[in-house]
């Protein structure tokens, strides 16, 4: 590789990790993970953003140059180079943000127009254009951008400061980006550059140790700050079996204490090297044993992850146990879809329809409310399965008029036909029934025996027994004569037809199975929650599910339930940063569809078919 | 009597008249081949036996049955299997598993030994059974495609274009194996570019032109046939 073509690729990634962070802060995500702190007294979440983004850019920069033969020396310049345009953005808006500097802003923004402009009939003139079409080049340019700059100029003038236009410039942004030097601008802006730089060159540095230490710290490095950013998770659970002085020793109400956080550090940096020493041989004793004591071993870890499972509403206390129930729920609902999208290729963007079914079958029959049509004759167990039917049923009837739909077509029906489930519960029509707006209240709490199962820690159970028993049933139709027959339409629906297959019964016996699952998921939302509204039942429900299956593995049971724990969960934990939610929710699945396209944990089908794309001397198909 | 007797069928694509109005038969146990150009209506009139698409006038008669409007999947139950045009192999599913979705109809206790048999007459598909299909080569995909079509145990195979994008030496080998199944008692309709192929293991053949049957013969008769050496044979 020339040097000037990696001087240019440090440049680029150095501007775009620069220019996140410049976007971070401006959309206020910087000061809103700034409330969060990571070590206390030390490091806020807002900060490790701010150092993350060039340690990470530099780290991947650094592993692109080194693999394409450049010297270590170079990487650290680049690693550098990247902190420190990293930082620059943000430090140029801290300038023209501060008293002081405002004219920079003032000036730049006067200057731009001319500049952008000379440069725009520089570019014509070197394609050989005539001087008269190069002037006027120019000369719209120059306008063009003048009037929108000399407009931003004015506002700033009349506001008297950025927020008038960027709302989240403001104290606490400052705050955070000068390490809390807001009154000594230039400490803080030399804090920042030196941070950045630090952050840049460690990158590099991490990335140049040999393969045992990095991985150790790195395994440190992540543990430390994901049990910082999660603190009040861990002190939830850890509340539940430790007592108030420990834990008083290691979290400061939800922070990490800064020696907890350093023994930590060091506790996991030693596990992580002990596991990137011995781990390979580990794994090679294992695949070395034979198949009777591997089956052994792996019933062990079955059996203790079981038992884990049975154990966790103890483990984890009430508030994280409600997250696990709602995990539980989406689970049920990504093993159900995914009997219509991962086995039979059937996009269904409609799923809640299902979800909603189930949740105001449950309602209506149970309610002791003014809705309810039985008054408590009906129980929760009772109302289960006929959740279930009636889910099915509706599966079943959407599923008529598409069958002969294929692809992006089917995903338009069915995302048709869940809007018309929610304007269906809102409407004044079923209002008598279903409470329109105000849905349908006063929903008893399942009874087991006699007693009533309130909290989240006894529905946990409940979700808990429903995935079970869902997840057997999906293993068993993935191996069945109709697992088989759905495979065989997702890969060619003629062909399938040719082998016999009425592709027709197929789909709606997929579409059917797959309701059913969504009404068991509904009916225990309706029931834990108590009230069922219209409101819940939204097209983000469906697309929540359906990206639980994408990110988790498709076809992948394991997998749905990773994905559910990853895109359910961590947004109930971080709630804070909800404002920000479908942001990261984004950035991750745009992440996941370019690095891991096959999920977190593939399918085998799935494996073979990423592996078998990269290779180009496939041959094709048809 | 003829196991298939195809009397004046009218299929359209749309309004496009694709097949005006073809008639032939055949008998059991024959090789029967289709040859003609690109668009003459093999493919469709394939497609329209095999129930993919129905004609919209005329009529098909299976064993003593009209099956003009019978659904494709239920004539695979009645036994006619399909060699459909490229092939169409399950590509992600294993060989093995191919050769299962091919006798998805099949109740009987045999397949196992079908599949045995299945490996017997191609040992390559042996080699590969827990291979992606879509990882075997288009001649491999060709004999597993022919396999899978075995496995429902067909009165009646129609195998559109086997020789499609294959390398001689593998034509010869797939259209060996068509030899053998058929002295098993299989009756054959085979459609074919290749009709030099196709006419010299054919007892039968028809020559479709846009649409239409324009010469019928028996295949000796057709490879000696000044037009049709001329046109298919390219033969001057």
């Amino acid at each position: 590789m020339l040097a000037s073509e990696a001087s240019r690729r440090i440049l680029r990634l150095g501007l775009l990790s620069g220019g996140f962070i410049l976007f971070a802060g401006v959309i206020g995500m910087i000061a809103a993970f700034h409330e969060r702190e990571v070590v206390d007294d030390f490091i806020s979440l807002g900060q490790v953003l701010l150092l993350a983004t060039p340690f990470i850019t530099s780290y991947m920069a650094a592993t692109r140059l080194l693999e394409s033969g450049e010297s270590p020396r170079l990487a650290l310049a680049g690693g550098l180079a990247i902190g420190v345009l990293s930082a620059l953005p943000t430090v140029i808006l801290l300038l023209f943000n501060s008293d002081d500097y405002r004219y920079l802003l003032d000036a730049s923004l006067k200057l731009l127009p001319f500049v952008a402009a000379s440069y725009l009939a520089w570019k014509s003139h070197a394609q050989g254009n005539e001087p008269r079409q190069v002037a006027a080049t120019w000369l719209i340019a120059a306008l063009l951008i003048g009037i929108v700059s000399f407009g931003f100029a004015l506002i700033f003038e009349v506001k008297g400061d950025l927020r008038g236009v960027l709302v989240n410039v403001d104290r606490d942004w400052v705050e955070v980006v000068t390490f809390d030097h807001r009154r000594e601008l230039w400490t803080g802006i030399g804090l920042l550059l030196a941070a950045s730089a630090g952050a840049g060159l460690s990158g590099v540095i991490m990335r140049i140790l040999p393969e045992v230490p990095r991985r150790a710290l790195l395994y440190g490095l992540g543990i430390t700050l994901l049990v910082g950013a999660f603190g009040e998770t861990v002190r939830l659970i850890l509340q539940e079996n430790l007592d108030r002085d420990t834990l008083r020793a290691i979290f400061r109400r939800d922070t990490l204490r800064q020696n907890a956080a350093a023994m930590l550090f060091i506790i996991s940096t030693f596990a992580g090297f002990l596991w990137a020493m011995f781990g390979g041989r580990a794994q090679s004793e294992f695949a070395a044993l034979d198949d009777s004591r591997r089956h052994q071993v792996r019933n062990l870890g079955m059996l203790l992850f079981a038992a884990l499972l049975l154990a966790l509403p103890w483990l984890i206390g009430r508030t994280l146990s409600d997250v696990a129930v709602t995990i539980g729920i989406f689970v049920l609902m990504g093993l159900g879809l995914n009997i219509a999208i991962g086995l039979a290729g059937l996009l269904d963007l409609g799923y809640v329809t299902n979800y909603a079914v189930g949740a105001y079958i449950l309602a209506v029959l149970t309610s002791i409310g003014p809705l309810g049509l039985f008054k408590g004759t009906f129980t929760f167990w009772s109302v289960i399965p006929i959740a279930l039917l009636a889910a099915m049923f509706a599966g079943f009837i959407f599923a008529v008029p598409v069958l002969r739909m294929r692809g992006d077509y089917l995903a338009i029906a069915t995302l048709g036909f869940g809007e018309i489930i929610g304007k269906l519960a809102l409407s004044d029509w079923l209002k008598p029934l279903i409470g329109g707006a105000q849905g349908v209240q006063n929903i008893p709490k399942p009874f087991l025996f006699a007693t009533e199962l309130k909290n989240p820690e006894q529905l946990y159970y409940i979700v808990l027994v429903a995935s079970l028993v869902t997840l057997f049933v999906s293993i068993r139709l993935n191996n069945s004569r109709s697992g088989r027959q759905w495979m065989a339409i997702r890969e060619d629906e003629d062909v399938a037809t040719a082998m016999g297959i009425d592709t027709a019964r197929a789909k709606l016996l997929a579409f059917t199975l797959s309701a059913a699952t969504g009404g068991v998921a509904g009916a225990i939302f309706a029931a834990k929650v108590g009230t069922v509204f219209p409101n819940s039942f939204t097209v983000f429900i469906s697309i929540n599910v359906l990206s639980l299956i994408i990110v988790g593995g498709i076809a992948s049971n394991p997998g749905i339930v990773v994905g559910a724990v990853v895109l359910i969960g961590m947004p109930e934990l971080l709630r804070e940063f909800s404002d920000f939610r479908f942001l990261m929710y984004g950035a991750l699945l745009i992440l996941m569809m370019i690095n891991r396209p096959q999920g977190f944990i593939p399918s085998k089908l799935v494996m073979h078919e990423v592996h078998a794309g990269a290779k180009p001397k496939v041959s094709a198909s048809d | 009597m003829a196991l298939l007797e195809v009397n004046d069928i009218h299929t359209y694509y749309g309004n496009i008249h694709a097949l005006k109005g073809i008639s032939f038969e055949v008998d059991s146990g024959e090789i029967i081949a289709l040859i003609g150009s690109n668009g003459a209506g093999k493919t469709t009139t394939l497609r329209t036996i095999s129930g993919l698409m129905s004609p919209r006038a005329g009529n098909i008669v299976y064993a003593g049955r009209d099956i003009s409007s019978t659904r494709a999947d239920l004539l695979v139950l009645s036994g006619i299997s399909m060699v459909p045009e490229g092939r169409g192999v399950f590509a992600k599913l294993t060989v093995e598993e191919n050769l299962d979705m091919g006798a998805y109809v099949r109740t009987d206790g045999e397949v196992a030994d079908d599949l045995d048999s299945a490996f017997e007459m191609f040992p390559r598909l042996l080699e590969r059974r827990k291979q992606l299909a879509g990882t075997l080569s288009g001649g491999e995909q060709q004999m597993l495609a022919i396999a899978r079509a075995l496995m429902s145990r067909p009165r009646l195979l129609l195998l559109d274009e086997p020789s499609m994008g294959l390398a001689p030496v593998l034509v010869d080998v797939v259209f060996e194996a068509i030899q053998r199944i058929a002295s098993e008692g299989v009756t054959i309709l085979l459609v074919e570019q290749n009709a030099h192929m196709a006419l010299q293991i054919a007892n039968r053949g028809y020559v479709l032109q846009s649409g239409e049957v324009a010469i019928s013969d028996t295949a000796a008769n057709l490879q000696r046939n000044e037009v049709v050496q001329k046109t298919y044979l390219g033969i001057d």
